[in-house]
């Protein structure tokens, strides 16, 4: 469009004067803003400072000394939480996608697959995430079956899979019934097999639109590795917990959490971004 | 002449509504069957009907003198033969236009990629769109996603091509240069069946002009017959109401 301005055009007189009341306008916005925060955020920055328990909170919540003693033991954990992370949501992405596309097909030769599969997403995603790590962390060595790990580490992500997995294949699904019956129909019409419809042309633009709320998914799983704590796991939760209950000190946990949220509130970020555009992109589309 | 497609007696019904009542229809190699009529008459079901995306009731559908009615056939099998060009484009909005148009010649046709992207380099250069290869869909106007879904169902060579009214979905501007592609295949020889609004058009291209109301087809016959100079009232009827839209 730019080529398409006049070059030899110039702001008329009138324009210039509304661009400096603009301009005038925006300075004082902007001061008003600045005063007002400075205000509200400086009263609350007195009164939590002058409160009478600031001391006690600032030595038990905030010792910079001691956080900075238990600090690699922490982040040695939280290398737990990421690794947990990574491997379980790799096997949480194989398991749900294979759940999701049990729960849609219309294959007859699947009908108890796809109860199956059902069954499955209801127990998983309605029972406590924790009453699951519980169960296979300390249920399934007590068994004594040969061949299977009581490593806590495997059997904590296993856990944590198999809950997530029920999840995350309900968000592959309503992706899946998204895509218009009219796509299917394209494709069916061209002699695409269902199968084909499916990998070809559902399936890609399912999965594209539930990245976002799968980023979503992906953050609660990195916070709620952290429960696999309860078996004894030393991750960074634990670690914490370790340091906390040795010194009475709850600066450890303070610290775990930073760097939890050193890594969650960009990921978040990212969604929030990632959610935004595709919005703006469906708005041009005017498929809204 | 061999008929391509015959209908006899089908009968459609969406639970209690009766959409298709006992509608038989011949359309001969190389011709163009236009159906005309009110929004609800059927048309859209019918094409549907022949593509085998919905089922039928009761009668038989023929093609090429094979039975496709029966629930034994193949229907991906069937519908390789089949073109269906439908109101609202339906691309695929993930894929590019060269894409869209080589999925079915590979996946399903077993055409080396090459070969297909030969074939449909070939028919975008006729079409006028072959500039637009790598785009994606929403980038294009609603006449060249048209077109582009056109050349989609053609790239497969089919014996027979569904249009469901391939127009209704856009400006006045664009709708020419869609109905001059279309007229492009009926003079190849392309056997075709169409739901229309555009009376103009239907005269230009139709060997057979039906008219349905109610889910049946009350009177066909050439363009000139059934479009200037029809006898049952409720053609007349309807096309006093085109007619006076200003769409005649």
């Amino acid at each position: 469009m730019s080529e398409n301005q006049d070059s030899a055009w110039s702001p008329s007189s009138r324009e210039k004067e509304r661009r400096k009341s603009r301009r005038a306008i925006s300075r004082k916005q902007a001061s008003i803003a600045a005063a007002s925060s400075i205000f509200v955020l400086g009263t609350l920055a007195v009164i939590l400072v002058t409160s009478p328990g600031w001391e006690t909170v600032k030595t038990t919540f905030f010792d910079i000394e001691y956080g900075k003693e238990v600090f690699p033991t922490v982040i040695k954990g939280l290398w737990i939480n990421l690794q947990l992370t990574f491997i379980g949501g790799a096997a949480i992405g194989v398991i749900a996608l294979g759940l999701a596309l049990l729960r849609t097909t219309k294959s007859p030769a699947l009908t108890p697959f796809r109860f199956l599969a059902t069954a499955y997403v209801d127990i998983f995603r309605g029972a406590p995430l924790i009453l699951i790590i519980l169960l296979v962390g300390f249920g399934v060595p007590a068994l004594g079956l040969k061949g299977v790990s009581s490593n806590v580490i495997f059997l904590g992500t296993v856990a944590v899979v198999l809950t997530y997995s029920a999840y995350v294949a309900e968000v592959i699904r309503s992706g899946i019934l998204s895509i218009h019956p009219s796509q299917r129909a394209a494709a069916r019409s061209l002699g695409l097999t269902s199968g084909q419809t499916m990998r070809f042309v559902v399936l890609p633009q399912a999965i594209r639109r539930v990245v976002p709320p799968l980023l979503n998914d992906f953050v609660s799983l990195l916070k709620d590795t952290g429960l696999v704590s309860i078996l004894g796991v030393t991750d960074a939760v634990r670690a914490a917990q370790i340091n906390a209950s040795r010194t009475f000190n709850y600066t450890p946990y303070v610290v775990a959490a930073i760097l939890f949220l050193l890594i969650t509130i960009p990921m978040t970020r990212y969604t929030d971004r990632a959610i935004r555009q595709r919005t703006s992109a469906q708005n041009s589309e005017g498929s809204i | 002449m061999s008929n391509v497609l015959e209908l006899v007696d089908i009968r459609k019904s969406f639970g209690s509504e009766l959409v298709l009542k006992d509608l038989s229809l011949k359309v001969p190699e190389h011709t163009a069957t236009v159906l005309i009529g009110a929004s609800g008459s059927g048309k859209s079901t019918l094409l549907r009907c022949i593509n085998l995306l919905e089922s039928i009731d009761d009668g038989q559908i023929f093609l090429d003198g094979k039975e496709i009615s029966d629930p034994l056939i193949n229907v991906d099998e069937v519908r390789r033969r089949l073109g269906m060009v439908f109101q609202s484009f339906n691309l695929f909005p993930h894929k590019t236009v060269l894409e869209n148009i080589t999925l079915s010649p590979i996946k399903v046709h077993g055409k080396s990629k090459d070969e297909a992207n030969t074939h449909a380099m070939h028919l975008l250069r006729r079409f006028d769109l072959a500039d637009k290869a790598d785009q994606y869909p929403d980038r294009l106007s609603g006449g060249q996603q048209q077109r582009v879904a056109i050349i989609r169902s053609l790239a497969v060579s089919p014996r027979l091509l569904l249009l469901d009214e391939v127009t209704s979905a856009l400006d006045p501007v664009l709708v020419n240069e869609v109905l001059s592609a279309v007229r492009d295949l009926k003079s190849d020889g392309m056997t075709m069946v169409l739901a229309t609004h555009e009376m103009g058009f239907a005269t230009q291209v139709a060997d057979e002009v039906c008219f349905l109301e109610s889910g049946n087809i009350v009177e066909r016959g050439t363009a000139e017959q059934v479009l200037h100079n029809p006898q049952n009232p409720k053609t007349q009827e309807f096309l006093k109401r085109v007619y006076q839209a200003g769409r005649l």
